[in-house]
């Protein structure tokens, strides 16, 4: 009490004042915290029906036999007994290492041509790398066929082995994890700070060592990183196997197999359950690496210019041609495909595949579909995100709450799309759930859809949110302005770009999203990506392709809306947002 | 006596096991500008959060006017905040930030139209009506954020650190306005500043923290000229601090050399003490050497400050007795003092401050 002694007399202090200890204070909660944690309350139901409770159900059922009685890992050890099921386990495995290592490699080199080289027209080379995100994943699959199949072009390229089976899965996942791979990877090369590269030249250190001591170990958590992405992409992928995997049997099949053609549930819990082990494993590397990243660009960093290397350049100019050429191959045959009238005997084009409703495939109906999906999904999805992302950052005090939603918020990435799926149907089937009237409507399409991609978009509004002054609701407070209104008139608004890209994303991924929703859609709410999966199935490969192809062009459209709002968006806002 | 209008009785912060705020207490009188002055991770901040309501003390209370707000959230506190950062809203017009609150009042569209024109005088904005923020200058948004911040008229302005922001010149210009503004307004005002010379240029009281402390409060004259602890004396304006013993009462030995004191705390013969004296106070014109405490110097370095020198003086019978002084540029012409020069100077005894030094 020391300033009791030292301070002047203005502050008068009593007998009484001395002998009561002061209480501790209970904070009061005023009416918008009360609406805050209503908010985080509902946040907590939503994931509660669309992420908690279905992969309890699909535990549960792990576990149970086909009567409903609990009999403990009897299934699992029925799993490792069945030399079919264990086949599978390897040969997913053995597909999923080769990819990751092949396309590894590649995004590396088309990384490192992208940031560290003075290559020519490298917005083209990115622009196309992104190509397979707009397609779903079947549609290389479809391609390879043309590419590799039976009347295929290239078909000697391949020295008397099919295509279907373990070359076209590898190829075909490549095509579809490369994008993703190649941004971990560009983000990551993308922080190098000249002056180390300076210093290891004026120690006279040749090129590879630079590459070995510098540039490598600068980028190794992102390399880390896109490795268990890819690995965990391609080992829980379903797309892909189902259209070339021919009688090589993967995980991801397998589920289908057991669930949707011999109805033992039972057996398809477990073999979902395995395939949620790589996510998981992922996810925690993920956290650690994340935390053990250390920041390269610090503030006195230089942003490093490359220097033009004839040689260098020239090797990387030749990898991204021959990286897109393979891209656009795929992307090309796929079109080149869905305008045939009948390969390889009938080359005349024609847009008669496009015509769905002739052929009797349910019309311009799934299209419909899809986008009413997609646009449901990306209204319904981002204002869900962002809300609760808000709620979750700016709520004063209820740490615990905010923190349990956002633990809930980054579960969706470590549970494959086929699992959701699967978990839904043991959820939202079961006789006895009042939410049983969700199933086979659009409604549990759109929430699983919303739940399946939620953490990235999680993730992109927090980051967002942490970048908005923190004292503005201390500010709208002592205003005596409710906080929805300031979230209304300052907070969106500002967030506006993230906002949009959330959107997007959601909007792309809903119209090319097949593992989830391949359990899930009924006659009625069939989408196209499902549609092209079905016709594939039933030999119409120029039909499933024109139906691809829909996807990918409606995919692009939008994404070239989004430039041009984005574009748009960032005139209107030029005097406050600065550049 | 009148009543105060901010009333903070032991309050103590706890951060996990970390005691932010140790049972501060404090009255603050309605229209003060009081400042919370010292070094960071003192506790300022932190107090100033407990007034608004933004981080609430674990224990002890505060009353606002006649209401125990203790526990109520910000939104039922009367108070208008800036914060370092200003925390202006970037997508709005000067007008639309300053008339934010305004807006949601019911206020006639016209009245707050001329409570808005009305502010933008006040704080010197006129014609500045439709830029955004990010198109104005730091002294220019530290005005908007002021003038959003008494646009309410609230019971009690608090301002955390609002100047640190700015460069030195603006900083001075803003200080003066700011003082303006708060006597014409009226309103009780506390600012939380790390500069002592803000502190002391602008305020009516200050309250000298340390330590989840309160080492002292006073007007500016008192903290600066009477400090009440060493802390204080250190930590407002330039100090110098010798270590001593006291011999007799009044009587303290440096060294070799004897003092006379004035002002000392009665401590018993023996005790180790620390005497202080600001630089300004050391006399150097027409001393004799029959003078109180007066001693022979060498200056060994000095400091070139513009309109007055600061110079490390030691004693030539005791070159342990290092400490500074301050002399004008005229004393310097005069006595022709410069490196090296050999000079008597006295230590006014009334002008020395003796603390117990610490165990």
């Amino acid at each position: 009490m020391a300033n009791l002694l030292t301070a002047p007399a203005n502050v008068v202090v009593s007998a009484a004042d001395l002998a009561e200890k002061p209480a501790a204070i209970r904070p009061r909660l005023s009416s918008e915290d009360y609406l805050m944690r209503l908010g985080l309350g509902l946040a907590a139901i939503f994931f509660l029906i669309a992420v908690v409770l279905p992969l309890y159900a699909l535990l549960k059922k792990s576990v149970e036999n086909a009567d409903g009685a609990f009999i403990g890992l009897a299934n699992f050890a029925a799993y490792f007994d069945d030399a079919g099921l264990m086949r599978s386990l390897r040969n997913t495995c053995f597909v999923a290492l080769t990819s990751m290592a092949i396309t590894l490699t590649l995004a590396f080199g088309y990384a490192y041509a992208l940031t560290r080289s003075r290559m020519k027209l490298r917005g083209l080379f990115k622009a196309i790398a992104l190509i397979p995100l707009l397609a779903p994943s079947l549609l290389p699959g479809l391609a390879l066929v043309y590419l590799f199949g039976n009347q295929g072009i290239f078909k000697a390229l391949l020295f008397g082995h099919s295509i279907y089976g373990p070359i076209g899965i590898i190829i075909g996942e490549v095509f579809f994890a490369f994008p993703h791979a190649l941004m971990i990877l560009v983000t990551a090369l993308s922080n190098a700070d000249q002056r180390l590269y300076e210093a290891a030249e004026a120690l006279r250190a040749r090129p590879w060592k630079i590459f070995l001591s510098v540039t490598l170990p600068g980028c190794r958590y992102g390399l880390i990183s896109a490795a268990f992405v890819v690995f965990t992409l391609v080992f829980t992928d379903f797309g892909v196997p189902k259209v070339i995997g021919g009688d090589y049997n993967v995980l991801a099949t397998d589920v289908y197999k057991q669930v949707i053609g011999q109805f033992n549930f039972q057996m398809g819990a477990v073999v979902g359950l395995m395939l949620t082990l790589p996510a998981i494993i992922s996810f925690a590397v993920d956290r650690l690496v994340q935390k053990k990243q250390v920041a390269l660009l610090t503030a006195r960093a230089v942003p490093l210019q490359p220097k033009r290397r004839r040689l260098i350049d020239g090797g990387c100019l030749a990898l991204c041609v021959a990286v897109s050429v393979f891209l656009l191959l795929v992307l090309g045959m796929a079109a080149f495909g869905s305008v045939i009238k009948y390969w390889p005997y009938n080359l005349t084009l024609t847009l008669s595949k496009y015509d769905f409703k002739a052929l009797g495939t349910g019309g311009w109906g799934d299209y419909l579909n899809s986008l009413r999906m997609a646009a449901m999904v990306s209204l319904l999805g981002t204002s869900m995100v962002f809300t609760s992302a808000y709620l979750v950052e700016k709520s004063r005090g209820f740490r615990w709450g905010r923190g349990l939603i956002h633990f809930c918020a980054m579960i969706p990435l470590a549970v494959p799309g086929i699992v959701l799926g699967l978990g839904y149907i043991f959820f939202f089937n079961a006789p006895h759930n009042p939410l049983n009237v969700l199933y086979t409507t659009m409604a549990i399409l759109v929430l699983n859809t919303i739940a399946h991609y939620y953490t990235v978009c999680h993730l992109t509004a927090i980051t967002a949110l942490k970048q908005v002054d923190a004292e503005f609701e201390a500010v709208s407070a002592s205003l005596k302005v409710p906080f929805y209104k300031t979230f209304w008139r300052v907070t969106v608004p500002v967030c506006l770009p993230a906002i949009l890209d959330i959107a997007i994303y959601y909007f792309v991924n809903a119209m090319t999203t097949v593992s989830a929703v391949v359990f899930l859609y009924s006659s009625e709410t069939k989408l196209m990506s499902i549609a092209a999966l079905n016709t594939d199935d039933a030999g119409n490969t120029a039909q499933a392709c024109a139906m691809g192809m829909t996807i990918v062009v409606t995919s692009a459209a939008v994404k070239l809306l989004e430039a041009l709002i984005g574009r748009g968006l960032r005139r209107r806002s030029q005097a406050w947002r600065g550049a | 006596m009148r009543a105060p209008y901010l009333r903070i009785d032991r309050v103590s912060k706890n951060f996990g096991s970390f005691q932010a705020l140790k049972t501060i207490s404090l009255d603050v009188y309605e229209g003060e500008f009081v400042c919370f002055l010292g070094p960071s991770g003192c506790g300022k901040t932190t107090l100033l959060r407990a007034i608004a309501g933004l981080d609430i003390q674990t224990s002890g209370r505060i009353e606002q006017g006649d209401r125990d707000i203790s526990a109520l959230p910000p939104s039922k506190r009367d108070f208008g905040i800036v914060f370092q950062s200003y925390a202006l809203f970037p997508n709005l017009t000067v007008v639309d930030n300053i008339g934010y609150g305004l807006r949601n009042t019911g206020m006639r569209k016209a009245d707050i139209r001329e409570r808005i024109q009305s502010l933008l005088a006040m704080v010197g904005l006129k014609g500045q009506e439709k830029k955004f923020p990010p198109q104005l200058s730091g002294g220019q948004q530290q005005r908007v954020a002021l003038a959003r911040a008494i646009a309410m008229s609230p019971g009690l302005l608090l301002l955390d650190e609002p100047l640190s922001a700015l460069d030195a010149r603006v900083r001075l210009h803003l200080r003066g306005e700011l003082k303006q503004l708060q006597r014409r307004l009226g309103v009780t005002t506390i600012m939380v500043t790390h500069d002592q010379e803000e502190a002391l240029a602008i305020a009516d009281r200050i309250v000298v923290m340390n330590d989840g402390n309160i080492e002292q409060v006073g007007t500016p004259q008192e903290i600066y000229r009477n400090p009440a602890s060493p802390f204080v004396a250190s930590f407002v304006g330039h100090m110098n601090s010798l270590a001593a013993e006291q011999v007799a009462g009044g009587r303290l030995r440096v060294g070799s050399v004897d003092l006379v004191v004035e002002n000392g705390p009665n401590l018993p013969v023996g005790s180790r003490v620390k005497v202080c004296l600001r630089p300004e106070d050391v006399q150097v014109r027409g001393i004799q050497t029959s003078q109180l405490n007066s001693l022979q110097v060498r200056i060994e370095a000095m400091e070139f400050l513009g309109s007055f020198c600061r110079a490390e003086l030691s004693a030539t019978q005791d070159a342990a007795i290092r400490f500074k002084a301050d002399f004008s540029v005229n004393a310097m012409r005069d006595l022709a003092l410069d490196l090296g020069s050999e000079v008597s100077v006295a230590l006014p005894k009334e002008r020395l401050r003796v603390f117990a030094a610490e165990a």
